[in-house]
């Protein structure tokens, strides 16, 4: 453990991080994001979740820096009465969780599919890449919206509301599978022909052991780089499903569905319930994007080699 | 080539072939035919008499087949909510979308080419350094989020446009079918937000492509050969380099704008702007399967189209990816 800890502090890695003020600020943003959706419920003034503390008399009181607000709720409240802070913190939680989960699934399908396609080659590569490539020429939101539309057509939107977390993760999962599956191809087919390969398969080793313990390790720096990506991408079409009714129901706002529910009340003036999850999650794609454009830089052998 | 293109299109055929059957296989498990054509109030006897003249209990190939014959006739079922049939409300909406893209690709366009030209010339100036952090922020700003904000600021706060709906509009051909707004003040206004908003999705892409395209042939033997000529500078950016910056900007234009198809339905539902992605997810909201089902099929046959005919050019223009193709 300690050694490994050493050998972090010596690394490329850890030493082009030091020296990059904006990815240092990223992360600590990120840090500090993640942190509030962990804790959202011990952090948050109240339950969003909990129907007797909230008032419809309280609803869309401004935030407390102006004339109409009041210091109970600091950034003002929501149209359903709802504290905007503490709905913020438990929607940042669910769009964590589903970003976080959707990868998480992508990269399964992905590596799968990616690992044997290019370990395999031949007829398998050919037909599993060539499903890859046709999902892949269409845009990922447009599959997401479809499969979320069909999906709430076939469970009805009362069920749908009910599951609709691992639904989410499902039909992201499903929507941007093809990213990994590419790489991790492009990946294994320069790996695959190397010497320690050839070495396993002469001394016997079963194909699943070589695929899995000695080349998909070697692809994993690719697959970091594009995660980092990925999970912002995850949230943003988490937010963009909600924003359209085909994500997170307004009584579990992700904070897609909060701008959702907000931009109704837009026009009257009542800014608050849009913009202040709107900056949340501007912010927190942000900071995921600037630490991925860094890592993509820093384990890009290309750019620091050459 | 021929070899090529006919190779292209068999797979364009195949893949349209795979969207209909995921679409018929949508409409057979969940849609009901007979509820579209009779509506609730019908005896369950009368329902099954109906069922079966309508050969909804054949088996699913025949059946299939029957669909894939009626959707070569162009009839793709009736919607329920419209009463018309579905191909007809989509292409009646159609127009909305296209001008919404259309106005979209402009703005790219004239806003893309200059400022990445730019930032490539003059990476160190303020500007560029500007117009590449706002890049970065553009790309995590999600569409709906901008689109709100320019209501918001242009609409609600200065009331300088307006934020929903199509405005006045003139009618292009005269049977009523495209509307157009691109001809009176009114429907220009009214196009100036969505159009940006939809614009800013692939902007930053576009700026940072031409700008690396762009450095990259400065960089080369023949440009630097120009400058030994001594050619006036202007004359070297746009006649020598620019025009070989083109070719790849030019692919990446045809299948983004397949992209922004898509994006419509986010920028359409902010606006409320009567198009084809408002009116999918009012189909949604109203489960009008026939409906779903023939966008389905419309903008995935688009896609197909559109990714087909840019392969296609791309390999008269670059030999070498026909030949990398070959077996």
């Amino acid at each position: 453990m300690k050694n490994s800890i050493k050998r972090f502090k010596e690394s490329y890695l850890f030493y082009s991080f030091k020296r990059d003020k904006t990815a240092m600020a990223s992360f600590v943003i990120l840090v500090i994001f993640l942190l509030l959706s962990l804790a959202a419920p011990l952090i948050s003034p109240y339950n969003p979740y909990d129907a007797k503390t909230t008032d419809l008399m309280n609803a869309e009181i401004p935030p407390a820096f102006m004339a109409e607000g009041t210091s109970e709720f600091l950034l003002g409240t929501d149209n359903m009465g709802r504290d905007l802070l503490s709905t913020m913190f438990y929607g940042l939680r669910i769009s964590v969780l589903i970003g976080l989960g959707a990868v998480f699934l992508q990269a399964t399908i992905g590596i799968m599919v990616g690992l044997t396609a290019g370990y395999m080659g031949g007829k398998v590569d050919a037909v599993l890449m060539r499903i890859a490539d046709i999902q892949f020429s269409f845009p990922y939101l447009m599959v997401a919206i479809f499969i979320s539309a069909i999906f709430q057509l076939m469970f009805g939107i009362g069920s749908f509301e009910q599951l609709s977390v691992p639904l989410l993760v499902v039909i992201i999962g499903l929507a941007e599978w093809p990213v990994y599956a590419r790489t991790i191809r492009a990946s294994v087919m320069g790996e695959k022909n190397k010497e320690y390969v050839e070495a396993a398969r002469v001394i016997g080793l079963s194909r699943p052991v070589i695929m899995f313990r000695h080349v998909l390790p070697n692809t994993l720096t690719s697959v970091m780089v594009i995660s980092t990506i990925q999970v912002a991408n995850a949230v943003m079409s988490e937010a963009a499903l909600s924003f359209l009714g085909l994500g997170m129901p307004v009584t579990m706002p992700s904070l897609g569905s909060l701008i959702k529910s907000g931009f109704e009340y837009i026009f009257s003036g009542v800014w608050w319930i849009t913009i202040f999850p709107g900056i949340f999650l501007i912010l927190f794609v942000l900071v995921i994007n600037l630490l991925g454009d860094w890592l993509r830089d820093v384990l890009n052998p290309k750019l620091y080699k050459g | 080539m021929f070899a090529f293109i006919v190779r292209r299109i068999t797979q364009a055929i195949f893949v349209m072939l795979i969207i209909s059957l995921i679409g018929f296989a949508i409409k057979n498990k969940i849609g009901d035919p007979v509820r579209d054509l009779v509506g609730e109030r019908v005896t369950p006897a009368e329902r099954a008499e109906i069922r079966d003249r309508l050969g909804l209990n054949d088996p699913f190939a025949k059946q299939y087949v029957r669909f894939l014959k009626n959707a070569a006739h162009g009839d793709l079922g009736l919607s329920f909510f419209y009463k018309k049939p579905a191909l007809e409300v989509i292409l009646s909406k159609a127009p909305a979308t296209m001008e919404l893209v259309l106005g979209a690709g402009l703005i790219i366009m004239l806003v893309s080419l200059p400022l990445g030209v730019y930032t490539a010339l003059r990476p160190r100036s303020f500007l560029s350094r500007f117009t590449m952090g706002f890049s970065t922020l553009g790309v995590s700003m999600p569409v709906f989020l901008t689109a709100i904000m320019l209501i918001y600021i242009f609409g609600v706060q200065l009331h300088w446009l307006p934020s929903y709906g199509r405005g006045e509009t003139v009618d292009l051909f005269g049977n009523g079918w495209w509307q157009s707004g691109f001809f009176t003040l009114d429907g220009l206004k009214h196009l100036i937000l969505p159009c940006v908003s939809l614009a800013s999705i692939t902007l930053p892409l576009f700026i940072r492509l031409i700008r690396s395209e762009m450095m990259e042939v400065l960089e080369s033997e023949y440009i630097k050969f120009a400058w030994a000529k001594g050619l006036p500078p202007m004359r070297i950016w746009m006649v020598h380099a620019f025009k070989n910056t083109l070719l790849p900007v030019v692919t990446v234009f045809g299948v983004q704008i397949g992209i922004m198809f898509a994006f419509t339905i986010l920028t359409e539902t902010v606006f409320q702007w009567q198009g084809m992605g408002y009116m999918f997810l009012e189909a949604v909201e109203r489960s009008d399967i026939s409906l779903l089902i023939t966008y389905l099929i419309v903008v995935g046959s688009l896609f197909v189209i559109v990714n087909t005919v840019v392969d296609i050019l791309y390999g008269l223009i670059n030999p070498t990816v026909r030949i990398a193709g070959r077996k």
